[in-house]
């Protein structure tokens, strides 16, 4: 059984901006592991001459016009004041830099 | 028995002044309220607003307008779906407390034909899982033993209605999610074509695999919610068109010469002596009622799980990208930069279960391994695809179980994330082919209910309907 190194788990976690105690590297490398190990399985198949399908119905791009529709069911307004923090109309965050 | 009459006899006797809308909500509020506490599978009510669109509905009755198709139907919402009325978390602290500031579309079609939302009903935290036991409000105990679980991720949609605290629920599938814990729970678990039910304004898992699908004690209730939920959206771009004959209108030979395949992969080791014979039973009936029955090999569907869970943590990490801290909900207090803001939001706000597939989806969309995982898997599920497409140029259905177990005991696999993604080997392969399925109650094991799983081709819902109905009868 694999593990992933634990400044592996520690690059993915940054990536998707998570932080993570040392027990759960630990967990994450073993279990990352063993689940990696289980998509070798893929390795099997024979794929020539396919293609990846990522949308299963056959659509393709669906095109709507590029226009403010004003019955839509939220309001621009309605999504501030769900917002943690807002001033001016504009979202509130923490300095970025 | 129900203490419920079918839908459209509920609906028909609200407009005939037999009933009104009110009594119907407080009739399934007084159940949640006398039988729920035991189980957990309703999160939070909608009561005032329930009783005042009641009210709505029972004012229209009185002045003689058409108060719709579903009139004063009470029904429990799976907690993905934005419902007003009640906050909707998806059973996670990240989203607790959170108002929706607009409804799904599916809700909005349900309240036009006048079905009345009472409650919100647990699942997994934001549709991981299959037993429920990811909520971070607790899990959902199975009606039929409450050592057990009640399947997931839409658990508690199955309890609240093998309870009957509600004519029916609605859940979402993405791998399995209504089929499952239908089977588990001993109720009919429709999960229809791939886009034919808008997702907008649910909680998104995978969007390539997210569908959205009744939770009901008959096959006609099924059809007949899928009626009123399907057909195109402009909120959702994958959405396709409807069937032009209503899903009520069943075909008159739906079994009669008709071939089934039944899958060979689905059977043998792993799968439970009793869930194999109660199956096998049910498929008998079918050949009985004039089916022409065979065994099928699909020689791809062992590599559908790994493909599954490739694909689904890849889409599902960039649909929980959203949840950062600052546009809605659960934000973390002193924070001093946006990044850190964003990182501890999501460290304190997602559970186990978010941060593991969060992980393996950031792993396999990563540069370095994106050919490696991501690419292959779809490739993979092209060949998949490709098979169901040959067996369905032979047969009609394809059949099998739903899942190789009778409901697990609670604790009983939550320690090893794989042997609990094994589960889903019998459902996931329909998900990825965006395939219509569903899961019927067809016999016991162990004193627990079996379900079983029919498949059709793509866009085949109302053939797949007309079968299940037939079934319904004979079984």
């Amino acid at each position: 059984m694999s593990k992933l190194n634990p400044e592996e788990v520690l690059k993915l976690a940054r990536l998707a901006r998570l932080k993570l105690t040392d027990e759960e590297v630990e967990k994450y490398s073993e279990e990352l592991g063993t689940i990696m190990d289980y998509f070798k399985l893929l390795d099997e198949a024979d794929l020539s001459k396919l293609e990846p399908t990522s949308q299963v119905t056959g659509l393709v791009n669906q095109f709507r016009a590029d226009e403010v529709v004003e019955d839509q069911k939220a309001t621009p307004d309605d999504l501030l004041e769900i917002a943690p923090e807002s001033k001016d109309r504009y979202l509130k965050v923490k300095r970025m830099i | 028995m129900s203490i419920w009459p079918s839908i459209n006899d509920i609906a028909k006797d609200v407009k005939s002044g037999k009933t009104t809308a009110l009594e119907q909500v407080e009739k399934s509020l007084k159940q949640i309220a006398d039988k729920d506490a035991d189980f957990n599978s309703v999160l939070w009510l909608c009561e005032e607003r329930a009783k005042q669109r009641a009210n709505e509905i029972d004012q229209k009755v009185n002045n003689g307008e058409e108060p719709g198709r579903l009139a004063g139907v009470p029904f429990i919402a799976k907690d993905n779906y934005l419902v007003f009325g009640a906050q909707t978390t998806a059973a996670s602290n990240m989203l607790k407390g959170f108002e929706a500031p607009y409804q799904s579309t599916a809700i909005e079609k349900l309240e036009a034909e006048g079905a009345i939302c009472v409650a919100k009903a647990n699942l997994d935290a934001f549709a991981h899982g299959g037993s429920t036991e990811n909520s971070d409000f607790g899990v959902t105990k199975n009606p039929h033993d409450k050592t057990r679980v009640a399947g997931g991720s839409s658990g508690g949609s199955a309890a609240a209605v093998a309870l009957d605290l509600a004519p029916f629920a609605m859940g979402s599938d993405t791998g399995g999610s209504i089929r499952q814990p239908a089977s588990f729970c001993g109720i009919v678990g429709y999960k229809p074509t791939y886009g034919l039910v808008s997702r907008s304004g649910v909680v998104a898992m995978a969007s390539s695999t997210d569908v959205l699908g009744p939770l009901t004690r008959s096959v006609e209730d099924s059809a007949l919610l899928l009626d009123v939920v399907s057909g195109k959206d402009s909120l959702d771009g994958t959405t396709i068109d409807r069937d032009e004959k209503s899903y009520l209108d069943f075909d008159e030979d739906s079994v009669k010469g008709k071939k089934i395949g039944i899958i060979k992969e689905y059977f043998g080791e792993g799968v439970d002596e009793g869930v194999e014979s109660s199956v096998r039973e049910a498929i008998k009936k079918l050949e009985d009622a004039g089916a022409k029955v065979e065994e099928i090999s699909l020689p791809s569907l062992p590599l559908a799980l790994a493909v599954y869970y490739v694909v689904v943590p890849a889409e599902l990490s960039s649909n929980l990208s959203r949840h950062d801290g600052q546009r809605y909900q659960y934000s973390a207090l002193g924070s001093n930069s946006l990044d850190e803001s964003y990182e501890n939001s999501r460290t304190q706000g997602f559970g186990m279960e978010a941060k593991r597939r969060i992980m393996i989806g950031t792993h396999v969309l990563s540069s370095g391994y994106y050919d490696a995982y991501y690419k292959k898997a779809q490739t993979v599920r092209t060949k998949l695809i490709n098979e169901f497409k040959q067996a369905f140029e032979e047969y009609d259905f394809l059949v099998g179980p739903v899942i190789p177990t009778v409901a697990f005991k609670i604790g009983e696999l939550n320690q090893h994330p794989l042997s609990m993604y094994l589960q889903d080997i019998m459902t996931v392969a329909v998900s990825l082919a965006g395939l219509p399925a569903v899961s019927l109650p067809c016999g016991e094991s162990e004193g627990m209910p079996v379900g079983l799983q029919i498949i059709a081709g793509q866009k085949k819902d109302r053939q797949l309907l007309s079968i299940s109905k037939v079934f319904e009868e004979i079984n």
